[in-house]
């Protein structure tokens, strides 16, 4: 091949225009062939086609939780006591890492069911419910601590136990998803 | 170093193939006449038993495979049936699955032995950063390898691992569904998983390619540390080299197969041999051995990316070391305080290995705390210091002299004739 002719400081040729024009097309095709190639790595349509999942709450005692599961992931269905609802009301929004009341994480009417993925928001492991420091959740990966509304209180996860989208179907049945 | 061979076969044939594709010569030029340090000790007798290392995992992988059925129904079933069922399963699984562990044992000390000689240190600059590439590979398999058997440790390692991108901002959860293909770990992760554990050991093959390449480039680095002078230094690598890489390469393969046949569930966890169950979590999640103190590195820092930073920079802090320790002395024989350094380093790693397998409270993470420090400090602080204040004892003018000692030329020839 020829030398590029603006090395010697002259007009660019019919040929430097010619190899940036190749090379550009040549470019975006690798990028297009890329592209199916690192996409079929994200979910796929049947994954994403996300059932919804429907629990009966008449047989959950006060006291108790259960753990259903939805898209893969456990779910924690919470029925809780008094104590641990004034609890979780009674605590200071500046004591939180992640400072949200726990009106904003039940449904109004239904403040005795705490409905939580269970999925700890550090690296991902199941909490162990009614332990830890704040007798809600406890995570025993790398020790971090929720209280009784599944908020972060100590420990390495940044975040509080996530809420999923649910609705109370009937008075005692509910929809998560 | 090598140059070009003049190996001639004898044979018509050979002579006719090899006018056409000079492989012999090749061989011959890199495996036989190839000059090697004459000082050469034991230390460096393990990029031969690494080598193995990577053929045996090739092999009883690929047999593996043949029996192995990568579904989140059938996988753990399948493991339990190549153990009890297929001929030699339970011999071949063993050779796997002690045999990754053999082959990390194997590079620690042939990456602690870099360390300790400077074999990272000018020029071997590249050789050194594709060791470290394929330290990276390997860790990446091997994970990926301890998913397939979908036991409780299996699983909950795969999802504590890929939730570290979930600590990047923004894109770290659409990272993590993009690694599971799904929302959680299931069937499309224990799927690419088999397929990358399958790829990614060829991958290693061909970086070690490189790694031996640039190693003939620019030859070896020895326990003195200084480089080759003349052909006094040096010893042809056959039958030098493989009669010593030989006799290591056997008592390796003893201790290997004292793992294979006496103990083999010895570095594995009892918790594997549970199914996976993705609604519980074990109560004490320990990753393999040989990820312990990267994983005490994580657990040290009390924020969630600033742990997956740590443990990544720990690695790649790695790549940077030719630069980091400018000291023209290669050898901790001749530097003083660098070696009581080096020695502190090696125990603050094994402690974080320790405290790797330790629950992360109370005195423990306090200590992981002051280790993951002293780590950092050593590679940042300690050795960019000591490159400017350490004085080194006197280095001997030869590869020769430090083997032969200080003799009239005329012995020393003698006792080296070759
Ligand atoms: C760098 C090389 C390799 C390393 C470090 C490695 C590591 C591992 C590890 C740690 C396991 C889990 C063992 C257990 O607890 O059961 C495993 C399993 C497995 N590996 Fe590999 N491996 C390597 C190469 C390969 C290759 C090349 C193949 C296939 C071609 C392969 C196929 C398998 C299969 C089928 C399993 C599942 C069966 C079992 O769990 O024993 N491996 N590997
Ligand atoms: S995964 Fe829960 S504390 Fe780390």
């Amino acid at each position: 091949m020829a030398k590029s002719t603006t090395m010697n400081g002259e007009q660019p040729t019919r040929r430097d225009f010619l190899y940036i024009a190749t090379g550009a097309v040549g470019a975006v095709g690798a990028a297009a062939a890329a592209w199916p190639l690192i996409s079929q790595m994200n979910p796929d349509a049947s994954v994403q086609a996300l059932a919804s999942t429907e629990v009966d709450l008449t047989p959950v005692a006060e006291g108790q939780i259960i753990t259903v599961k939805w898209r893969g992931k456990p779910v924690f269905i919470a029925h809780r006591t008094k104590k641990e609802i004034e609890e979780a009301k009674a605590t200071q929004l500046r004591d939180l890492p992640d400072p949200q009341p726990d009106e904003a994480r039940v449904k109004k009417g239904k403040e005795q069911w705490l409905v939580l993925v269970g999925v700890c928001t550090h690296l991902g492991c199941v909490p162990l419910g009614h332990q830890g420091d704040y007798k809600g959740f406890f995570c025993p990966c790398h020790g971090s601590h929720y209280d009784t509304s599944g908020r972060i209180r100590k420990g390495p996860a940044p975040s509080n136990l996530e809420v999923p989208p649910y609705e109370f179907a009937t008075d005692t049945m509910v929809r998560i998803g | 170093m090598s140059g070009p061979s003049n190996f001639q076969p004898k044979s018509a044939l050979l002579q006719w193939t090899e006018r056409r594709l000079p492989i012999l010569g090749l061989m011959h030029s890199s495996f036989v006449a190839y000059p090697t340090p004459r000082n050469l000790n034991y230390w460096w007798t393990f990029g031969g038993i690494l080598s193995f290392c990577l053929g045996v995992q090739i092999i009883t992988g690929i047999v593996l495979a043949m029996h192995y059925t990568p579904t989140v129904a059938g996988a753990f079933e399948s493991v339990e049936h190549i153990m009890r069922d297929v001929n030699y399963g339970w011999l071949l699984r063993n050779m796997h699955a002690s045999g990754a562990s053999m082959f990390f044992i194997a590079v620690y000390i042939h990456m602690f032995r870099g360390l300790y000689y400077g074999s990272y240190k000018e020029p071997r600059e590249i050789l050194w950063i594709l060791g470290v590439i394929i330290f990276l590979l390997m860790m990446a398999t091997a994970f990926m390898g301890y998913v397939l058997p979908w036991g409780q440790m299996s699983f909950w390692g795969a999802t504590v691992i890929t939730n570290l991108f979930s600590a990047i901002p923004g894109i770290g959860p659409k990272v993590v569904e993009f690694l599971w293909g799904g929302y959680s770990v299931d069937q499309p992760t224990l799927q690419r998983f088999f397929s990358l554990h399958y790829l990614l050991p060829f991958m290693i093959a061909g970086v070690v390619v490189l790694h031996v390449w640039a190693l003939h480039e620019v030859g070896q680095n020895n326990p003195a540390g200084i480089d080759v002078k003349s052909d006094k230094d040096t010893l042809p690598f056959t039958p030098y080299a493989t009669a010593k890489d030989s006799f290591a390469m056997v008592c390796f393969m003893i201790l290997f197969a004292w793992f294979v046949f006496y103990i083999p569930n010895y570095l594995g966890h009892a918790d594997n041999y549970i199914p996976a169950n993705p609604l519980q979590t074990p109560t004490h999640i320990v990753p393999e051995w040989y990820f312990l103190p990267f994983y005490a590195i994580l657990r040290a820092i009390p924020s969630k990316l600033g742990g997956v930073i740590a443990m990544f920079a720990s690695i790649a802090v790695l790549a940077f070391l030719p630069w980091l320790d400018r000291a023209k002395t290669r050898s901790a024989k001749y530097r003083p305080l660098f070696k009581q350094f080096f020695w502190i380093f090696v125990i603050t790693c094994i402690g974080l290995g320790w405290l790797g397998a330790k629950p992360a409270e109370g005195g423990y993470v306090i200590a992981s705390r002051i280790l993951t420090a002293w780590y950092f400090i050593h590679f940042l602080v300690v050795l960019p210091l000591l490159s400017y204040y350490e004085k080194p004892s006197q280095v001997p003018a030869s590869i020769a002299e430090s083997v032969l000692g200080k003799q009239p030329l005329a012995t020393a020839k003698a006792k080296g004739s070759r």
